[in-house]
């Protein structure tokens, strides 16, 4: 167990490692390098000077990288250009993250509620129309890229419609109390009914969007799955005792067919990450993804690099969790 | 073992696997999956899809009204009042926002789709082969080695990898999007390639060429590498539908290239967001082109899986 551990404790290490060099490569391949880029391309080379003392830039490289992964280790990259200007790069981070999260959370309740049921429907009747329709459905889900999705949502419901807010996480007239920083949790907590439901307004489209990705994986794999154990040697048994086939459903197939589908749930945390960076641009959602992309078109390099490296780390760290869990539900994880 | 990546991983060892499965004698695994094709609907679909695309990337510019790269339209922009002209005799969809033939942009853009699909798909095909067959055919540290750098690949989501590539790039551009998607594509076709060769390995055909003294590296590139195509084609097909998806969310990012005399869907799509709400069309159209073509290819990837499965043979 705790080798397993530390094993891949390791394998996460070396993934941040790998991406922090990457990332330190790059800050310094800048054109004309991380000093133009803060001083702009005509400071005096008395002033490029000093401050390329002050910057540790005259030290030889592999100082420069040490220096570099200690002030990332303290959260210290520099402050923000453009996504909050002056602001501390990492407070950005931690300012953006909330949202994200609540993102995240209810995509994936989305996803979960709608394709286990779906999956288990689609393999009951597997060959019929409705399985069909619903397999067709998945894969166009997955070849529909999740920002055309973002578009026609924002697009109809929004604009068209006028159904639920174009844009943002909250109405700013509202004046909601922070708490915790997740908008609906605040609202729930200080009992301000009003910023709870504007914040779930706010959240619907671009939830429903980032659902499409993780609904045709979780479908998919249900529907396998619940075919695979229908075949199963047990079900045959306990079909044989003469047992009702409602309890035969619920508690040797549909039990049993959940595991697969709960390692995939736990996974598809990674392919939303990404896909937050979509979603959350068409929406103007202000959360990491929009800030991504923020900071890559303005050339905020203080914040790109923290996001970039801050998303990685907890995707990392998601999936170290994930794996720990396993392996102490699942003993056979362990010696593997 | 369950983490992203090694849910990942398990789906291309699948495939690996499936190659090197069937040894009945008589009917070889490439000819009972093409007589389960041949009436699988699902895969005639994506191959009608996937040909027609083809041929209209090859002929486009002789079957388009105009020039692509012209503006006969441009007397009709008006910046203030109508940026993009609507349809009119001889241009039944309209212009784009300087005052370019939207339909021809569309038919030719099929071709700059096409290209950076295939590139990507070629590059990585290639970087993964070999690396993949570095480490199938050495086995030992040399497999070690070049599989820990696969698998750290592996374990970042593949979109957030390219986007980091793209963004990193000093100029962006078709080369660039091309490399980035061509990058995170290599680690699935060296761990697929290297699963098939280890497989192979053991295989009778090998120790009988072996017994026979052939070189290592002609049984490497005469008998091991033939037998994995298989699951190569179908991992190609299926790689190219994510290409084509993933080349066109980077072009929205605006990571693709900033010169459109060339049209290209997803740099369409990408620019037609100043005016998403006064002309949707603008988006729509290509974006329509990307999902039809994804599709054909995801259809005809996933059915060619799925027949060369052993598990759903029943």
């Amino acid at each position: 167990m705790v080798r397993f551990i530390v094993r891949r404790i390791l394998q996460m290490a070396g993934v941040l490692v790998a991406l922090s060099m990457l990332l330190f490569v790059w800050l310094k391949a800048l054109p004309g390098g991380p000093v133009s880029a803060i001083l702009g391309e005509r400071a005096t080379p008395a002033r490029r000077e000093a401050l390329e003392a002050a910057l540790g830039l005259d030290q030889p490289v592999y100082v420069q990288y040490i220096r570099f992964v200690q002030r990332a280790l303290r959260g210290d990259f520099g402050a923000s250009t453009a996504v909050i200007p002056g602001e501390d790069a990492f407070q950005v981070f931690l300012i953006r993250l909330p949202a994200t999260i609540e993102l995240a959370i209810c995509a994936m309740v989305l996803a979960v509620a709608l394709g286990i049921p779906l999956g288990y429907l689609a393999a009951r009747r597997k060959g019929s129309p409705l399985d069909s329709s619903l397999v067709v459905f998945s894969l166009i889900g997955v070849a529909v890229p999740v920002f055309f999705t973002a578009f026609l949502l924002k697009y109809f419901v929004a604009v068209e419609w006028n159904l639920l807010p174009v844009s943002g996480k909250q109405d700013a007239s509202l004046d909601a109390t922070r708490v915790t920083g997740l908008l609906i949790l605040d609202g729930l907590l200080t009992r301000e009914w009003d910023a709870a439901w504007d914040a779930v307004r706010h959240l619907i489209l671009p939830a429903v969007a980032l659902a499409t990705i993780p609904f045709a994986i979780i479908f998919r794999i249900t529907r396998a799955s619940v075919l695979d154990t229908m075949d199963a040697d047990f079900v045959r048994t306990a079909e044989a005792k003469g047992l009702e086939a409602k309890v035969i459903r619920s508690r040797h197939v549909l039990r049993n067919a959940m595991l697969p589908v709960v390692t995939v749930i736990g996974l598809s945390l990674g392919g939303l990450l990404a896909g937050a960076i979509l979603t959350e641009t068409v929406f103007s959602y202000p959360g990491i993804g929009d800030a991504i992309y923020q900071s890559q078109r303005d050339k905020d390099y203080a914040v790109l690099t923290v996001l970039i490296l801050a998303a990685a780390a907890i995707f990392v760290i998601i999936n170290l969790l994930v794996d720990i869990a396993y392996a102490v539900l699942d003993p056979r994880i362990r010696t593997r | 073992m369950t983490s992203y990546g090694d849910r990942r991983r398990e789906r291309i060892d699948d495939l690996a696997a499936a190659a090197s499965v069937d040894e009945t004698p008589g009917v070889s695994l490439i000819a009972s999956a093409w007589r389960r094709l041949r009436r699988d609907p699902i895969f005639l679909v994506g191959l009608a899809i996937t040909v027609a695309f083809i041929i209209l990337a090859v002929i486009s510019p002789w079957i388009a009204p105009h020039d692509p790269a012209s503006a006969p339209l441009l007397d009709k922009v008006r910046p203030q009042t109508n940026p993009v002209p609507g349809p009119e005799p001889g241009f039944p969809l309209g212009g784009d926002d300087r005052g370019r033939d939207l339909l021809s942009r569309l038919l030719v853009g099929s071709r700059q789709t096409l290209v950076v699909g295939v590139f990507a798909t070629i590059f990585g095909l290639l970087g993964g082969m070999a690396l993949g067959i570095l480490a199938g055919s050495f086995g030992g540290a040399v497999d070690s080695i070049v599989m820990r750098i696969v698998d750290v690949m592996l374990s970042v989501p593949s979109l957030l990898l390219a986007f980091t590539i793209a963004a990193l790039a000093a100029r962006p551009g078709q080369t660039t999007l091309i490399i980035a998607i061509a990058i995170i594509q290599v680690p699935i076709f060296a761990r697929l390639l290297r699963g098939s060769m280890l497989g192979q390995r053991a295989s009778d055909h090998v120790l009988a060429a072996r017994a026979l003294g052939v070189k290592r590296r002609a049984i490497v590139f005469r008998h091991m590498l033939p037998n994995s195509m298989g699951p190569v084609i179908v991992q190609a097909t299926l790689v190219l539908a994510i290409a084509i998806i993933d080349a066109a969310a980077l072009s929205f990012l605006g990571l693709g290239s900033p010169d459109d005399r060339q049209p290209e869907w997803g740099q369409m799509l990408g620019r037609s967001q100043e005016f998403i709400y006064d002309h949707p069309h603008l988006a729509v159209y290509p974006a329509l082109c990307i999902i039809v073509v994804a599709l054909g290819f995801t259809l005809m990837g996933e059915s060619m899986r799925e027949a060369l499965d052993p598990k759903t043979r029943r």
